[in-house]
């Protein structure tokens, strides 16, 4: 921290708290008011929700109200405990996963030397939080979703790591700030006024890194675990209210908190050029660069979702195993060789 | 990948869709965001939209016509039509002619929380008493408030629309509703 503000360790981590704490559902609320509400609703030449509020910005709030309402149903046959458990486990990965995300300098939570594995092993953890839920549903369309989604996340869970390397290789560092610094100053044959962002040398990591994200994120073309027209919902069938809410929040903060990532990565994170690395208004401002950013990996994201019908089961892991693993294997090798050679 | 293209070209519709709902003006004014302008969809409770003639929406009774012949009532697949009446005299049609029996209507109720609106009991009545109006407007917070008495369903009859000529050179004589 700089010498300006000097606080006691508890005082910071408890600003850092509250801020993650409020953040966590205002993204998931700028994703789900922007994309799942407004741009889905113009491409589908509709209007969206426009009388809740200017422009129908406080949709969701009232949807969020309507849910704390409802009545908290149990299936009479499900395991209560682990049943209760589930979206509170998928929620924490969600908030795991903010603690490593940078948005400045020093407006990081915990600046882990490991970040981006630590991430990617955070996410996964939702895994066991849908499974729970499906299975503990007593619910055979839970379970199959849970099932589904079980198999889905592993499968793409390898191209989504896969796809990290080439970045780690290039940035030489699995912290996520080191990467920031990387990119910022990196050079493009000697130019480095826009420093080098990796997405010029890692498009094919980017490109698979957004599939598998997508495929993580349980959206459409990969939402098999929980397609409403065959699985009626899958594994969160019989969650109401605020147990629902959990889940529902969690899609969209973990969307967000990939699209983070993948611009931190891809995209040069919070650095701004022709500013310092460690400039101390890049805290102030690099926040407001990232939130750009990273709606324009939301918007491709939220894009492919509104574009594509479903995929089938076995042309999804056929996708995976097939296309995106050997891909991404490649993607390595190229990556190690240009390394060493330059 | 034989698929790219066609991947690329859904991208390219969703997208200009998105477009041309946001931005529907053209020139200059395209600048201008007008989704109101540019989405296909009624805005229902702010502005009405205009059903066809023909629309199915509600069913009317000209309770003149009927003469509760239970034609409609045991047509309706889910018995939703409950029909009473009883008989009376009514004055010769003819100076000298014998005094008639006709059926007097005491009670013709549809209950629209069971009707499903296939329209057999209009096709049904041979008496031309049910018709078709293509009001929809009619919603209740209680259910046993969508039970339409005769009066009811009478006033419904003001708003049937009159019958379409058929096509040219047809023998058919044009039905009329009676109003």
């Amino acid at each position: 921290m700089n010498e300006l503000l000097a606080l006691v360790y508890w005082q910071e981590t408890a600003i850092k708290l509250g801020v993650a704490l409020a953040v966590i559902p205002t993204t998931s609320l700028i994703l789900v008011y922007l994309f799942l509400f407004k741009m889905m609703a113009f491409m589908q030449s509709r209007l969206g929700p426009n009388d809740t509020g200017p422009y129908g910005s406080l949709q969701l709030i009232a949807e969020a109200i309507k849910f704390l309402q409802k009545e908290d149903i149990h299936p009479s046959q499900a395991d209560r405990r682990v049943f209760r458990m589930a979206p509170v486990v998928v929620l924490a990965s969600t908030f795991l996963l903010y603690v490593v995300l940078p948005a400045g300098p020093d407006a990081i939570v915990e600046n882990l030397d490991t970040g981006i594995f630590y991430a990617m092993a955070v996410s996964s953890l939702s895994v066991l939080g849908i499974l729970m839920a499906g299975w503990a549903s007593a619910n055979k369309y839970a379970l199959l979703g849970g099932l589904r989604a079980a198999g889905q996340l592993i499968a793409y869970e390898l191209p989504l790591i896969l796809a990290v390397m080439g970045v780690v290789i290039q940035a030489g560092t699995l912290n996520l700030q080191g990467i920031v610094v990387a990119q910022a100053t990196g050079e493009i044959f000697g130019w480095g006024a826009i420093g080098h962002p990796f997405i010029l040398t890692q498009f094919v990591g980017l490109f698979i890194f957004l599939i598998a994200a997508q495929a993580e994120l349980t959206q459409t073309p990969f939402d098999m675990p929980v397609a409403e027209t065959e699985l009626v919902g899958g594994f969160h069938i019989e969650y109401t209210g605020f147990r629902f809410l959990l889940f529902f929040m969690a899609e969209f903060g973990t969307a967000f908190a990939f699209s983070a990532l993948a611009s931190v990565m891809f995209l040069g994170g919070w650095w701004i050029p022709g500013f310092d690395v460690d400039d101390n208004i890049l805290n102030i401002l690099g926040p407001g660069v990232m939130l750009g950013k990273i709606l324009l990996i939301a918007f491709l994201i939220f894009w492919v979702r509104f574009t594509y019908p479903r995929l089938r089961e076995d042309q999804l892991q056929k996708f995976a195993w097939k296309f995106l693993i050997p891909l991404s294997l490649v993607n390595i090798v190229l990556t190690g060789v240009f390394k060493v050679v330059f | 990948m034989p698929q790219m293209p066609g991947l690329i070209k859904g991208l390219g519709v969703t997208a200009k869709t998105a477009g041309r709902t946001l931005f529907p003006k053209r020139g200059w004014k395209t600048l201008i965001p007008a989704p109101q302008q540019g989405a296909v969809t009624v805005q229902y409770p702010h502005e009405k939209e205009a059903p066809p003639d023909r629309a199915r929406g509600v069913i009317a009774l000209h309770e003149e016509n009927c003469t509760a012949c239970m034609l409609c009532s045991r047509s309706c697949p889910d018995w939703c039509i409950y029909i009473e009446g009883h008989k009376v005299k009514a004055p010769p049609r003819r100076a000298g002619g014998k005094a008639r029996t006709v059926n007097k209507l005491d009670r013709f109720d549809i209950d629209y929380a069971l009707c499903m609106y296939c329209g057999i009991c209009v096709e049904v009545c041979p008496f031309d008493a049910l018709f078709w109006s293509p009001e929809y407007e009619y919603s209740e917070p209680r259910i046993a408030d969508l039970l339409h008495d005769k009066d009811r369903l009478g006033e419904w009859m003001e708003t049937v629309p009159d019958f379409e000529d058929y096509e040219s050179g047809s023998e058919q004589k044009v039905r009329k509703v009676p109003r």
